[in-house]
């Protein structure tokens, strides 16, 4: 059962080939064998899974079941799961039980999907490599010495493993879509504003949001068809109908224009990487797509400008975390002051630390115009790229990142090297826009991701390329050995 | 731009972050290489271009003044550190 994809499982459960108890039970039983060597999971949530899916057979049997009816997914630890301990890879958050559903949990609840668990995560969200998480690193299945990417390395190894279908994720300088080519599997950053990040807890909030990970186009077009709308309750929501995104899936790529950026076919990325990517350019070529040189000429201030915008609006959003409400306390704070600094000196980690810092100094006093002011003026031109770009071309391709997965611990100790890992998936963020990335081969035993970026509100599109290159390829249907 | 330990020490206490002295040299080391790298910025001229603050350049909405939340003390309560009689304790502030 677990070699099935999302699509496969809904049919199965319609037909009344297993029930969602049974399913629910395959899973939590894969998590139980495997969950020791990759560390994917912070809690499981056993218990709940099954009383979820004996609701799913019961809405079933009283014919209220929709497509994802019954099926098991997991969330990343970020998104506010009532009852259910939401620690965002954090000390600060180890002992904290949410009191409320984050949205995007509420609306996969109401469509009748089953929370397997919550998955680990780069602490706060903040990392690229999963290896900031309090709970310690998550492998990738691929290979288990290797990194998964992140932050949301623990939703991509376990969909990746085969420990859930699919998973949700959040990406707010490329999150999603940098684990997702790191582990061979499938993810969509949407456009900022289209999934509500109500109950998300904050990193960046006008880069962060939520999105859906599986293996196949077609399952994260299920998924974000659920998670995606408008919520009052989100001042960032976008008001706009969310498309039947399976109803665009088998749409023709015939005359698709397709605008690869010089800037990511440069210097810094592997050649094998390239190779692995320009074969996939050629399968669209086949399938029907006319390729464009197109110029993104400040892609290289992404970088700059993102670690200006993310640690300024990350050291305002935690500055909520002073342990008096909730989170973690020091032990007899001598006064009010100590309270505040040694709860957060202990609950936070390194790079949640750094990233504070450089916020707190960016925005101290004399300096916001140098930086953050600058950085927003910077965001604007690159926004201005892409609305160049999309003048002339449907789509951009490139590298979703510009290695494979590297080896644990090899990048750890230096921010810097670590930050540029996210080269390619960076830019989108701060110009708002929806991508995805698809598995398109292999170097040696590790996974290669290509990146589509598409027009604001293009999700349609996006997933209609992804999937049209999976009925014609197979990279997406392979499993790690270990775990086959 | 180079950070020196007095600037970590004062950064971390604008940011209520106790951090300990002997990781201070290693802050200052890896914030100066981030503003080095944020300085890339500096080679770009930005005069008279628009900051971005919202990808989608709208404005935030604002809602009518009304109740939609009802009052759960208890509940949002359960999970603090310490609490008294519905209250949220902290060091004595006032002498």
């Amino acid at each position: 059962m677990h070699e099935k994809t999302i699509a496969q499982l809904s049919a199965g459960l319609a037909v009344g080939h297993f029930s969602s108890e049974e399913l629910t039970c395959a899973f939590l039983d894969r998590i139980a064998r495997f969950n020791s060597s990759l560390n994917a999971f912070i809690t499981i949530t056993a218990e709940s899974a099954l009383t979820q899916a004996r609701a799913a057979d019961e809405r079933r049997r009283r014919g209220e079941a929709g497509p994802l009816t019954g099926v098991p997914i997991a969330h990343k630890d970020i998104f506010c799961t009532d009852g259910v301990r939401t620690s965002c890879g954090s000390r600060m958050l180890d002992r904290f039980i949410a009191p409320y559903n984050a949205t995007v949990v509420e609306k996969l609840n109401a469509a009748g999907t089953v929370m397997l668990g919550k998955t680990n995560m780069d602490e706060f969200a903040m990392g690229s490599s999963n290896e900031t998480s309090f709970y310690g690193p998550v492998r990738n299945p691929w290979d288990l010495e290797a990194v998964p990417g992140g932050s949301s390395g623990g939703s991509a190894a376990a969909v990746a493993a085969r420990l859930t279908p699919g998973a949700t994720g959040t990406d707010t300088g490329g999150s999603i879509r940098q684990p997702a080519a790191l582990c061979g599997i499938t993810g969509i950053k949407p456009t900022y504003g289209r999934v509500s990040r109500w109950g998300m807890i904050a990193y960046a909030s006008s880069l962060d949001q939520g999105g859906p990970m599986a293996r196949t186009a077609e399952d994260c077009a299920l998924l974000l068809g659920a998670m995606a709308g408008f919520d009052p309750r989100d001042s960032t929501s976008v008001d706009r109908p969310v498309p039947d995104y399976i109803a665009h899936l088998d749409q023709p790529l015939d005359g698709l224009k397709v605008g690869l950026p010089k800037e990511y076919f440069g210097e810094g990325l592997d050649r094998a990487v390239a190779q692995a990517v320009e074969a996939a350019i050629a399968e669209y070529r086949q399938l029907g797509a006319e390729m464009v040189e197109i110029s993104l000429p400040n892609s290289h201030l992404a970088i700059p400008a993102y670690y200006v915008v993310a640690p300024a609006e990350c050291s305002s959003n935690l500055a909520r975390f002073d342990g008096v409400r909730y989170g973690h306390r020091c032990e007899d704070p001598k006064d009010l002051l100590d309270l505040y600094t040694r709860s957060r000196g202990e609950g936070f980690g390194a790079e949640v630390k750094r990233r504070i810092l450089v916020g707190t100094f960016a925005l101290s006093a004399g300096y916001y115009d140098a930086y953050y002011l600058k950085a927003q003026q910077i965001r604007r031109l690159i926004s201005e790229d892409f609305r160049r770009a999309f003048a002339q071309v449907d789509v951009i391709m490139g590298p979703t990142s510009p290695t494979v997965a590297f080896n644990l611990g090899e990048k750890a100790d230096d921010p810097i090297t670590m930050y540029l890992s996210d080269i390619y998936t960076i830019a989108v963020n701060l110009a708002g826009l929806p991508s995805l990335s698809l598995p398109v081969g292999f170097v040696g035993q590790r996974p290669v991701g290509l990146q589509l970026i598409g027009d604001y509100f293009a999700e349609d599109r996006l997933l209609n390329i992804a999937h049209r290159y999976q009925q014609v390829s197979d990279w997406h249907q392979r499993t790690p050995a270990a775990f086959a | 731009m180079s950070l020196g330990l007095a600037e970590v020490a004062k950064i971390a206490h604008l940011a209520r972050l106790s951090i300990r002295e002997e990781d201070a040299p290693i802050y200052a080391r890896n914030l100066s290489a981030i503003l080095e790298l944020v300085a890339q910025m500096n080679a770009v001229d930005t005069t008279g271009v628009a900051p971005m603050a919202h990808p989608l350049d709208t404005a935030q909405r604002s809602r009518a003044d009304e109740v939609t939340e009802s009052n759960q003390r208890e509940r949002f309560q359960a999970i603090a550190p310490r609490i008294e009689a519905g209250l949220y304790l902290v060091p004595k502030v006032i002498e």
